[in-house]
């Protein structure tokens, strides 16, 4: 009987967070567009994402989401042609702005990639490395901060008495674990996830869309994937891309039983793409 | 189209008959060329080796005061062969040319690639080409021309000395640690550059933590190639260098090294006379550290990641 009650208070609760979540999103883009010189790979996208939920971002390739995803935190800032107009608001904040450090904003906002990509480091070194970017260097301090962020990416037991071994000696759902610690290790608020697990087989999958899952209670997530099931199983909102346009964004549930777009549609039932 | 009365037998099990399509005579060509080289390679090798011993062997020059005496006068009452003075030499140039050359060659590698990668490269590049074609006469020329002079200049010398030596190696090697450096760095996916910056890194600290750690290995090899090629050298070190037969006390002073002094005294010494001997020990001596570089390069490779 406990247990009833709690889940229905839990619900209440999670509605309640819900209403208010709608009404202030921790991110927002207005209008964005990424061009690379001439070519415009993403077009006037608005979309809203809510403190801890999941956002899928789905679309064919060359549909300009990882160009979106990758905007968010500044990485595009890297390729010398890429170019933006509209704005990204990330608490009052348009991080698009020349004078914002992006050192600092890439902190805030952690980003995993579609290839695991530890550092040839030892395990320990991949996320005390880090760390000691934010000159973190007291060695008692790193040992916490390292066994705390391999906990939360799930990876812990299995490496714990291997620490100081490469980090190539993983698998490579255990190097993208890592890589996921790794990023947690910097205590972000928001983490952009590309494909996080295309590359990796069934079991490692399932292991990363669980980590997902849990990490939601406590970071904004934004995913981009090409595997609809794992939208569907894993995210609370889904925005289907095409050609560098926004074309349909709701709830995830809402998208894949009653797209209102008939190409979203087409997409997901495997139409084209 | 094959008649239709031809079977899978008569299509594809191999006949001895049929010709196989210069198969045979490309894998001769092929096996020739590199039994060619081997041949080369092995005899000069053994030749060298069987010369390299004759002064400790027939001649009787002790070996080990051949590697660790300073008294080298082939030519006197009671002749002396200690070519530790060149040995020290070669390996002093060596070591410092790469000291110099290392840092500055895998700077301008992380320039190239990391800091300018389209106009730094493009206006690198050619540069870099263009020092390998240099002839190494023409280094020493230009040495002997300005830096000689400018040293004499500032010390109390003649401006022939280790340093000179030095620069003009350091200058030649440049390209060969730099374009190995440039490939390595250029080759480092971009993943794990993205890797670092999505961590917050800044590009410094990406460089120099991230990308520099996961090439080590291939850096070495670039200056050790480097320096393989600058031990190696003899022209235009003889023509700076100065050529004594005494240790030098400071690198303003005039020094020998082990190729200098092997060209300058080949011609005039006989074949099979002692000195002429120790000369061909001296070019196994240089034989035998350059086969430790190739060693090293290839403990290195061996260690290389990603």
């Amino acid at each position: 009987m406990v247990t009833v009650l709690n889940r229905a208070e839990q619900k209440t609760v999670k509605r309640k967070q819900k209403i208010t979540k709608q009404i202030k999103p921790i991110l927002q883009t207005q209008n964005l567009s990424i061009s690379y010189g001439e070519n415009k790979a993403v077009q006037d996208v608005s979309l809203p994402f809510s403190k801890n939920s999941i956002t899928a971002l789905i679309g064919p390739s060359g549909c300009g989401k990882s160009t979106f995803l990758r905007t968010i935190n500044r990485m595009n800032d890297i390729i010398p042609s890429a170019s933006y107009e509209g704005e990204i608001i990330y608490e009052d904040v348009n991080i698009l702005d020349k004078n914002i450090d992006v050192i600092a904003l890439r902190k805030e906002i952690g980003m995993v990639f579609q290839k695991p990509n530890p550092f040839a480091k030892s395990i320990y070194n991949n996320i005390a490395h880090a760390l000691r970017f934010y000159n973190i260097k007291k060695k008692t301090v790193l040992a916490e901060l390292v066994e705390e962020s391999l906990t939360n990416a799930a990876l812990w037991d299995e490496v714990k008495d291997r620490l100081h071994e490469s980090a190539y000696q993983l698998s490579g759902g255990q190097q993208q674990r890592l890589c996921i610690a790794r990023t947690l290790a910097m205590k972000p608020n928001v983490l952009l996830l590309d494909e996080p697990s295309s590359a990796l087989d069934p079991v490692s999958n399932a292991k990363i869309e669980e980590l997902i899952m849990k990490l939601k209670e406590k970071y904004t997530i934004i995913i981009v994937t090409h595997n609809m099931q794992q939208a569907a199983r894993i995210s609370d909102q889904t925005a289907f891309f095409l050609n560098g346009k926004l074309i349909e964004y709701d709830k995830t549930d809402k998208i894949f039983l009653n797209p209102a777009n008939k190409e979203t549609e087409a997409y997901i039932s495997g139409r084209f793409g | 189209m094959e008649s239709v009365a031809s079977t899978a037998k008569d299509r594809l099990i191999k006949s001895t008959k049929r010709k196989n399509h210069g198969e045979s005579s490309g894998k001769v060509i092929v096996t020739l060329a590199a039994l060619i080289i081997i041949a080369a390679t092995l005899s000069m090798t053994i030749f060298l080796s069987i010369k390299g011993m004759q002064a400790f062997i027939i001649n009787g020059v002790n070996p080990i005061e051949f590697l660790t005496s300073t008294e080298w006068n082939p030519t006197g009452e009671n002749p002396e062969f200690g070519a530790f003075p060149f040995i020290f030499g070669s390996l002093a140039v060596t070591l410092m040319a790469a000291l110099i050359a290392g840092p500055l060659g895998i700077g301008g590698a992380i320039f190239m690639t990391e800091i300018a990668p389209s106009w730094g490269r493009k206006i690198l590049q050619p540069i870099i080409e263009l020092l390998v074609g240099i002839p190494s006469v023409v280094y020493g020329f230009i040495a002997l021309t300005i830096i000689v002079p400018f040293i004499r200049d500032y010390s109390s010398g003649t401006g022939y000395s280790l340093l000179a030596g030095i620069i003009v190696l350091a200058v030649m090697i440049l390209p060969t640690i730099t374009t190995i450096s440039t490939d390595a760095i250029a080759a480092i996916p971009n993943h794990l550059r993205d890797g670092s910056y999505a961590l917050g890194a800044t590009r410094w600290q990406t460089i120099w933590k991230v990308l520099l750690p996961s090439v080590m290995p291939s850096l070495w090899t670039a200056i050790i190639l480097g320096m393989a090629r600058a031990f190696g050298e003899a022209l235009a070190v003889q023509m700076v260098i100065g050529n004594v037969r005494d240790l030098p006390g400071s690198i303003f002073d005039p020094s020998a090294t082990l190729t200098s002094i092997i060209t300058l005294n080949m011609g005039h010494t006989t074949y099979g006379s002692i000195e002429n001997n120790t000369l061909w020990s001296m070019g196994l001596i240089l034989l035998l550290i350059s086969l430790l570089f190739i060693l090293i390069i290839r403990f290195l490779s061996a260690r290389r990641k990603i």
